[in-house]
């Protein structure tokens, strides 16, 4: 079966779309499928510091479209998953250096040979953007239950209905279930009201995501980690499977919920 | 939210944010800016009122959403005809 290309972007900077890119790509990996991960972000590259990759690359993603090296060059395997690749982004480049048909041309050249193909978009709605939703099947958008990253996202599933890439699906990122308890978040349930597109995923916030990212490990890898377990079951989603949202009325420390238990919270 | 916000019934801050981003999103998708708005609803009494008497107090012109399609809904109320007044008579 020929690739899926699924992109990820948010409008919005900074809501966790290259974290999000790397967790999926990882959670697919672990799962047995062939993956490929592109960094769209020319200028800033970080897909791969975030993958612990930084030290492996020769070639990138400009390198390939200019005819400096084979796609395969550019590919870098992963150290502990061996299905799992990145081709980098150029860092000394602007980012048009490349076009939409580039992006077209290089992903018709991985469809055949991978299940996923995974494409961090950067932030915003320019030329970056365009090129990482250019190939895509599906696009998923990120957003933070805030109101700048709530209204940038409907800008871009906006623009994703005008240029007929669907309305594509969400992931709310690092919700906070203590505020929304207390009515200081936009709920999960306020957010698919304002955006009115399906849900794909609830990340609960979690500092093991910054501890994963310190140690080039995503915090998919973490067997214990809420965070890491909604990736992991968003990666299951992706692949067709039906898997019930995390209770995040339950997250909290033993000591929590014990009082919680106990009526006291 | 604390317990003096919630005596004096101030609105939670997960609510003003729905609210706020409720009327910027309309904005947003639609292009229509709230003058923009006001302008449309001028020129829309102006041309009914060509035709036919309407209530122009009492013309609403709202923004609705259903998913993510918008639509303009305008609620006009007619004047009852002055001619027909007459032959009840």
């Amino acid at each position: 079966m020929p690739a899926q290309v699924i992109t990820i972007t948010s409008g919005k900077g900074g809501v966790g779309k290259t974290t999000t890119v790397a967790n999926l790509a990882v959670a697919l990996a672990s799962s047995e499928s062939k993956v490929v991960c592109i960094d769209g972000d020319i200028g800033l590259r970080n897909l791969d510091v975030i993958l612990g990759l930084e030290n492996r690359i020769v070639y990138d993603i400009v390198d390939v479209i200019e005819g400096r090296c084979r796609l395969k060059q550019a590919m870098i395997r992963d150290k502990k998953l061996p299905n799992l690749y990145l081709i980098p982004a150029a860092q000394t480049r602007d980012k048009n250096a490349v076009s939409p048909t580039d992006m077209n041309r290089l992903i018709k050249d991985l469809r055949a040979d991978y299940d996923f193909v995974l494409i961090d978009s950067p932030a915003g709605i320019e030329r970056g953007f365009r090129n990482a939703i250019a190939a895509a099947d599906r696009v998923i958008v990120v957003t933070n239950p805030e109101i700048s990253a709530v209204r940038d996202a409907d800008r871009v599933i906006g623009i994703l209905e005008a240029e007929d890439k669907g309305p594509g699906s969400l992931i709310l990122n690092r919700l906070n279930p203590r505020l929304v308890k207390n009515n200081d978040m936009l709920s999960p349930e306020d957010v698919l009201d304002l955006l009115a597109i399906e849900l794909i995923g609830i990340v609960p916030e979690d500092e093991n995501v910054i501890i994963g990212s310190n140690r080039g490990a995503p915090v998919a890898y973490d067997p214990k980690s809420r965070a890491g377990q909604a990736f992991r079951n968003i990666a299951r989603r992706i692949k067709g499977e039906t898997v019930p949202f995390l209770d995040l009325e339950n997250q909290g420390s033993l000591w929590e919920r014990i009082q919680r238990l106990a009526g006291r919270k | 939210m604390s317990f003096f916000e919630k005596m004096f019934g101030r609105k939670s801050s997960a609510d003003s944010a729905k609210e706020r981003l409720q009327l910027v999103l309309i904005h947003d998708r639609t292009d229509l800016t709230p003058a923009e708005l006001d302008s449309l609803r001028d020129d829309l009494i102006a041309t009914i009122s060509r035709h036919v008497s309407i209530d122009a107090q009492a013309v609403q012109i709202d923004v609705e959403h259903d998913g993510r399609s918008q639509r303009l809904v305008a609620d006009i109320p007619l004047k009852a005809a002055r001619h027909r007044t007459r032959r009840t008579k």
